[in-house]
């Protein structure tokens, strides 16, 4: 939920659930101090992941964006962390996603059906992954395949040509690890991610700036702005 | 048990554009009004404020302003013979909550339709025979109100705005730099044209040397500061490139916060009450009158509030579902054609040109929501369709409304989307490309509807809403022909490549296309055709009204809101100046 102190007084919440019901009328309702800012990852300690796991993420990962000299691979942008810190808070729960029943395999153009919330289906599909991999690699967990067979895998996943166990879809779960591994590499640092800026860095982005007027007409010119993050700017405030 | 409040003269379900519009209008008017929101309240200092609000993750991607479907989703499939299931996480559109909703989170490209654009079914019967707007089963009518009609309703909302923009055609007079294909306007924009970026000016030189005719986009993002005539003030835009997606934390997109909300809060007359969903509108016996909303707050009290006038401003598709729930209008039949409630969903039709440049710094982190430079040359019936095979267009906008990167990192053509190949293309290309839109039209179809569904139920017990939905081939050949003339103006560009988006297979719902939902609740000049009259008021039921672009017949080739705002003053108008002297219908059926 959005962070505590401040704006739990003030009643504000992530997105519309279990908010008490108000009634205005005569004035704007509007509170002097309150922010609803965002919920900053904390510590470095892993609290989804078990080491099996984390092997496996940080394996995968590094397929999906590599290390090479233009920038940081997703382990050295800290996408791991990230990862963790989501499926242990409110996203890995399923916030903002339905998941009752009934449960049909549905077509692909109608999108996740799966009963389980990214947190649950992370769990299921590592596993999953693993035993495909032993099964068809001598024995062998996925994080310990060369780089080439952990690339047939993980592609393999994409096309939905390979089969997992457990209930686990391998075109959505690899959809999603896309998708959040994309998050962790380019989101704000303030979520444990893209450490440093490098991955912003890497492209050019300069980040969390809110104001290029003095740029609009300087047309193919390079934006000498230092990159900057969130907790970087004026502002911001810890609440 | 359900507890009986004190009657109000209007309930308004709902409260973002249609609900700010109109609410404000009946309080004017000296009504009592209550206006229902099923989410929180939300203002930009303290909900999007500059130290927080350019984040890409928490509000694109983890929905912070966007309806949690958690409790509440539709169901979707492609065709009658498939099994509905439901989108489980919002995808393919964005749906709104809270104050505000769609209005805090738009892009804020403000059109309006064209004149041709209103008589839909008789305009290209007449121009290309019968068959062009019944092949491929489509259902394609008039919408009862002309281009005329509503011009006064479009020039209240671009003064409520501050509309920034160029003229292209004044009283009838075509004007230079304006988009010279539009109907014709009373008064020019009340702000001018935002300046364009580097992206946006490349792509207005290379369509005016092919002979288009480029123009600015309109925008919500205000080119300069403005007072509008409810005294709220707008600030310049800062093309901070967290626009569509985010709310503006420098008051510089229009919005029911900017424009409306300082005025009307401060209204005796008028009550907003936040995380109250409304479960149902209840009818008298004879079903000929609304009594009043029953609605369930977030604290699980359920109420029963009287009105006089109900007033459905609750996006289209809640709207639907709320007739339908309550029985209000006939439900449509696909299978025999007959009813009207669920008619006519329509959606629209995208596609895009990716361009990459080895010499050109685009820094496309430089953006606004609606900042493009666009062609209209191939929209609604501004070229001929004869021998095409389609009715409809679209416009092409060279747009750059920011570089998010976890969103908005083209790559060439045949690149994948992971591994060092990827890696190494968005180290490339990321400040050296951009992307022009296609924004195109979407016909009505026999077989595109909205119902109940049968087996899926939200946290209340009420059946969800059931969406059957896919393009034609009508859309398709369209979406082609226009693409193909954005794929010209990426030619002239002379990028180092280029690379199509089409428009191709069904419709899905990821990923993010548009939250241009249409019809369901479709307006037209008798009730056999239509759900509501060219004054939105239901033609079963008088004193209830449904706004927003439910109303829409059949989607057009620009962004809604122009002419759902127009359509709301517009019925605002009526039942001000009309309805409440002498309540009842205002059209004869
Ligand atoms: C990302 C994005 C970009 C967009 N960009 C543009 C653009 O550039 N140009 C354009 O023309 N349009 C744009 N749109 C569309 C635009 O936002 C909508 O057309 C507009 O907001 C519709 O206004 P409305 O009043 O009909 O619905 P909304 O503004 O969505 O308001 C409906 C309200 O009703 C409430 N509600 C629903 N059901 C109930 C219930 N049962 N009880 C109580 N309350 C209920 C909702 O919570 C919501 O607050 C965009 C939309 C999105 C999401
Ligand atoms: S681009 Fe302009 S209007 Fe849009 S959010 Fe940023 S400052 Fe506001």
């Amino acid at each position: 939920m959005g962070s505590a102190g401040a704006a739990a007084a003030a009643g504000i919440h992530d997105g519309e659930l279990g908010a008490p019901p108000q009634t205005y009328t005569g004035k704007v309702p509007w509170q002097e101090g309150a922010a609803d800012a965002p919920p900053a990852a904390l510590g470095t300690d892993f609290r989804f992941f078990t080491p099996a796991e984390r092997s496996f993420i940080e394996a995968a990962v590094n397929r999906l964006i590599p290390p090479d000299p233009a920038g940081p691979s997703a382990v050295e942008a800290n996408v791991p962390f990230f990862l963790d810190r989501q499926l242990a808070g409110p996203f890995g729960r399923g916030d903002h996603y339905f998941l009752g029943g009934p449960w049909k395999k549905g077509a692909a153009e109608q999108g996740y059906q799966m009963r389980f919330s990214p947190a649950q289906l992370y769990r299921a599909a590592i596993k999953a992954v693993d035993d495909y991999a032993a099964a068809n690699f001598h024995g062998a967990a996925f994080a310990s395949l060369a780089d080439a067979d952990k690339d047939k895998l993980l592609k393999g996943l994409e096309a939905g040509t390979v089969q997992l166990g457990d209930g686990v879809d391998a075109k959505s779960f690899f959809a999603m690890l896309l998708q959040n591994t994309k998050e962790g590499y380019f989101s704000d640092p303030l979520y444990g991610g893209n450490k440093d800026m490098a991955a912003w860095k890497m492209i050019g982005f300069p980040g969390a700036h809110y104001d290029y007027s003095e740029w609009v007409t300087r047309h193919g010119e390079k934006v000498p702005y230092p990159t900057v993050g969130m907790k970087g700017r004026p502002g911001w405030s810890e609440s | 048990m359900t507890t009986t409040l004190k009657p109000v003269d209007a309930v308004l379900v709902g409260f973002g554009w249609t609900g700010a519009i109109m609410g404000q209008q009946l309080a004017d008017a000296g009504l009592s009004v209550l206006a229902l929101e099923r989410g929180p309240w939300r203002d930009t200092a303290t909900d999007f404020a500059t130290g927080f609000a350019q984040d890409e993750l928490r509000y694109m991607w983890r929905h912070h302003l966007f309806q949690n479907v958690t409790d509440d989703t539709l169901t979707v499939r492609n065709h009658l013979d498939q099994e509905a299931l439901p989108m489980r996480h919002l995808g393919s559109f964005l749906l709104g909550t809270g104050v505000g909703s769609g209005g805090v989170h738009w892009n804020g490209q403000i059109w309006r339709f064209l004149p041709s654009d209103f008589q839909t079914k008789s305009h290209n019967q007449q121009r290309y025979g019968a068959k062009a707007v019944s092949d491929y089963d489509l259902t394609v009518q008039d919408w009862g109100v002309t281009y005329d009609e509503l011009e006064p309703h479009y020039d209240t909302f671009d003064k409520l705005c501050g509309t920034s923009g160029k003229a292209g055609n004044l009283n009838g007079q075509i004007q230079a730099g304006g988009n010279p294909f539009e109907g014709a306007r009373a008064n020019e924009y009340p702000t001018p044209p935002m300046t364009q970026t580097y992206g946006p000016t490349l792509f207005g030189q290379a369509a005016a040397e092919l002979g288009h005719h480029p123009f600015p986009h309109p925008t919500g993002n205000l080119s300069q500061p403005y007072v509008n005539p409810l005294g709220a003030q707008l600030g310049k835009c800062t093309y901070c490139g967290f626009c569509e997606k985010f709310g503006c934390g420098n008051y510089s997109k229009a919005s029911p916060q900017t424009t409306i909300l300082p005025y009307l809060m401060a209204k005796p007359n008028f009550t907003l009450k936040t995380e109250c969903e409304v479960l149902r509108v209840e009818l008298s016996a004879d079903r000929k009158r609304a009594t009043g909303v029953t609605y369930v707050n977030s604290a699980g009290e359920e109420f029963f509030q009287p009105a006089e006038m109900v007033i459905l401003s609750a996006y289209v598709l809640q709207n639907v579902r709320l007739l339908l729930l309550s029985g209000i209008g006939k439900p449509y039949d696909p299978k025999t054609g007959e009813g009207v409630v669920g008619k006519n969903y329509a959606y629209q039709t995208m596609s895009s040109v990716n361009v990459f440049f080895d010499d050109k710094l685009i820094n496309p982190f430089i953006g606004a929501g609606a900042l493009a430079t666009v062609i209209d040359d191939f929209n609604g019936d501004n070229f001929d369709h004869s021998g095409l095979g389609f009715i409809g267009g679209a416009y092409v906008g060279g747009m750059v409304t920011g570089g998010r990167p976890i969103e908005m990192i083209y790559t060439p053509q045949g690149v994948p989307a992971w591994g060092l190949e990827w890696k190494q293309a968005a180290a490339k290309n990321y400040l050296r490309s951009f992307s022009f839109s296609i924004h195109g039209s979407c016909m009505s179809h026999r077989g595109n509807y909205l119902d109940l569904d049968p087996t899926y139920r939200d946290v209340h017990g009420r059946p969800m809403l059931r969406m059957t939905f896919d393009f034609t081939d009508n859309e398709h050949k369209m979406s082609d022909y226009v693409t193909d003339k954005a794929v010209e103006v990426a030619k002239a560009m002379n990028p180092r490549e280029f690379k199509v988006n089409r428009r191709t297979g069904s419709w899905s719902v990821t990923p993010y296309q548009t939250t241009h939902n249409t019809g369901g609740a479709i307006m037209g000049d008798n009730p056999r055709d239509s759900v509501v009259n060219k004054f939105l008021q239901t033609w079963d039921v008088p004193n209830v009204f449904s706004l927003g672009s439910g109303a829409f017949p059949q989607n057009a080739g620009y962004n809604p809101t122009g002419t759902v705002a127009a359509l709301a003053y517009h019925a605002a108008h009526e039942i001000t100046t009309r309805y409440i002297k002498a309540p009842g219908p205002l059209v004869a059926a």
